[in-house]
C-alpha cells in the first residue's frame, strides 16, 4: 500500500462558474470548505442566543468576540477597533477551516499557499493603504526607529524596508507551512500503521500501535497548531495595522 | 525573521520552475497554478461573504449581549449601591434619633429628680416650722401649767399643815401662822 501524503491537498473541481480570460473558474473543493467555514462562523455567530445568562453557544461565540477584541486592544490600541471586523474575520475564518481541515477526508483551505498569500496581501495593503492615508507621508516613519546613530541609519532603513516588504511573505508562509507540514506528517503516520498492518500481517497490527498513538498524539498538536496559527496571524495583522495606526514607534 | 524568509523563498521558487515545467495533477497541489484563479475566485467571494455577515449581523449582534449584561450589571450593582445607601442613611438617622430620645429622657429625668427634691426640702421645710411652732406652744403650756401647779402648791402645803397640826395636837391653828410657817419653810 503507497502512502501518498499529497494526494489530501489536490484541488478538483466540482462544477464551472465560468471563464475569466483562458482561466476556467470552478467551484472546487477547496470552495466547499470555504463555504464550510463561513457557514460555521455564521452559525455560531448569528444562532447562539443573546441572552443575559450566556448559554454554551452563545459563550463560544462571546468567548471568541472578547478573545479577538482584547487581542486588538492590547497590541493595536483602541484605535484598532476599527478594524475588529477585518481581524474577526481572518482569524475565525483561519481557525475553523484549520479545525475543520483536521477531520480526516476534509480538505484544509489553508494548505494553499495562493490562499494564504491572498489574505497576507490583503492585511499588507490594508496596513499600506490606511496608514497612508492616516498618516500621509509620517507613515514612512516606521523605516526610521528613533536613537540610531546616523552613521549605521541607512542600513538600519534597508533592514527595515526590506522587512517591511517581506511581511506578506513571511505572514503567508507561516500558515501555509504549518498546514502543510503538519498534514503531511500526519498523513505519514497514519499511512504507517495500514502500511505495516498489510505488508506484516499479524506483527504488522501489533507493530502499527506505535504510529497510531503518535498519529493521535500528532492530531492533538494539530488541533492546537490549527488555533495557534490563527492567533499568530490575527495578532500579527494587529501589530502590523498599530504601525499603520501609530506609525512613530 | 530573517530565517523563515529565506526559508518562504526557497519552496515558493522551486514552485514556479516546477509548475512551469507543466507537471499538472502529479506536481505539488499547492503550487499548480491552473488551480489559482478558481481559489482566488472562491476565496473572494466567501471572504467578502464572512466579512459582510461579520461586520453587518455578527459583531453587532454579540457585541449588543455583552454590553446589555454589561449594563444590566453596571445597573444592578448601581441599584444595589443605592439600597445600600438608603439603609445606611436609615440607620444613622435610627442612631442620631437613639441617641436625641436619651438626652431627652436624661434631662426628662433630672428635672423630675430636681423637682421631686425641691418639692420633698419645701415639704421638710414646713413640717420643721409646724414642728418647731407646735414644739413651742407646748413648752409655754407647761410654763404655765407649772406655774398654776407652783402657785397651788403653797395652799396645799398650808391645808395640810394646819391639817397635820390638828391631828397632833387637836387644836385648830391660826391661818396665819401656819401661812408664815409654810412660807418659811418653802423659803428654807
Amino acid at each position: 500500500m503507497k502512502i501518498d501524503p499529497i494526494h489530501q491537498f489536490n484541488i478538483e473541481p466540482l462544477f464551472t462558474l465560468g471563464h475569466i480570460g483562458n482561466h476556467t473558474i470552478a467551484f472546487t473543493n477547496s470552495s466547499l470548505y470555504m463555504l464550510v467555514a463561513v457557514a460555521i462562523i455564521s452559525l455560531l455567530m448569528l444562532a447562539s442566543g443573546t441572552q443575559l445568562v450566556p448559554g454554551r453557544l452563545q459563550s463560544v461565540a462571546e468567548i471568541s468576540y472578547e478573545f479577538v477584541a482584547s487581542t486588538i486592544r492590547s497590541t493595536a490600541g483602541a484605535e484598532g477597533m476599527k478594524f475588529f471586523p477585518l481581524i474577526f474575520s481572518l482569524f475565525m475564518f483561519i481557525c475553523v477551516s484549520n479545525l475543520v481541515g483536521i477531520i480526516p477526508y476534509t480538505f484544509t483551505v489553508s494548505s494553499h499557499l495562493i490562499v494564504t498569500a491572498a489574505l497576507a496581501l490583503l492585511v499588507f495593503f490594508t496596513v499600506l493603504i490606511y496608514g497612508l492615508y492616516k498618516n500621509g507621508l509620517k507613515f514612512f516613519k516606521i523605516f526610521v526607529p528613533h536613537g540610531v546613530p546616523i552613521y549605521i541609519l541607512p542600513l538600519v532603513m534597508f533592514i527595515e524596508i526590506l522587512s517591511f516588504f517581506l511581511r506578506p511573505v513571511s505572514h503567508s508562509v507561516r500558515l501555509f507551512a504549518n498546514m502543510l507540514a503538519g498534514h503531511i506528517a500526519l498523513k505519514v503516520f497514519a499511512g504507517f500503521v495500514a502500511m505495516l498492518g498489510f505488508s506484516l500481517g499479524a506483527i504488522g497490527w501489533i507493530g502499527g500501535v506505535l504510529p497510531l498513538a503518535l498519529t493521535v498524539a500528532l492530531t492533538s498538536l494539530e488541533i492546537l497548531v490549527a488555533f495557534l496559527q490563527a492567533y499568530v496571524f490575527a495578532i500579527l495583522t494587529c501589530i502590523y495595522l498599530n504601525d499603520a495606526i501609530h506609525p512613530g514607534h | 525573521m530573517a530565517e523563515s524568509h529565506g526559508g518562504a523563498k526557497g519552496p515558493a521558487a522551486g514552485a514556479h520552475t516546477e509548475a512551469d515545467g507543466g507537471h499538472h495533477g502529479g506536481g505539488f497541489p499547492p503550487f499548480e497554478s491552473s488551480s489559482f484563479a478558481s481559489q482566488l475566485v472562491s476565496l473572494a467571494i466567501f471572504f467578502v461573504l464572512l466579512y459582510v455577515i461579520v461586520s453587518k449581523l455578527a459583531l453587532p449582534r454579540i457585541g449588543g449581549a455583552i454590553e446589555a449584561r454589561q449594563n444590566k450589571i453596571e445597573g444592578d450593582l448601581a441599584e444595589a449601591q443605592k439600597l445600600k445607601d438608603q439603609s445606611d442613611a436609615a440607620l444613622k438617622a435610627y442612631e442620631s434619633e437613639l441617641a436625641a430620645a436619651r438626652t431627652r429622657a436624661q434631662a426628662i429625668g433630672n428635672e423630675s429628680r430636681d423637682k421631686a427634691n425641691a418639692q420633698a426640702d419645701a415639704e421638710r421645710k414646713a413640717l420643721e416650722e409646724q414642728l418647731a411652732a407646735k414644739l413651742a406652744g407646748a413648752e409655754k403650756t407647761i410654763a404655765s401649767t407649772r406655774a398654776a401647779a407652783m402657785s397651788n402648791v403653797r395652799g396645799i402645803a398650808a391645808d395640810a399643815a394646819g391639817q397635820i397640826v390638828q391631828q397632833l395636837t387637836g387644836v385648830v391653828p391660826d391661818a396665819a401662822s401656819v401661812n408664815a410657817a409654810v412660807d418659811a419653810s418653802l423659803k428654807g
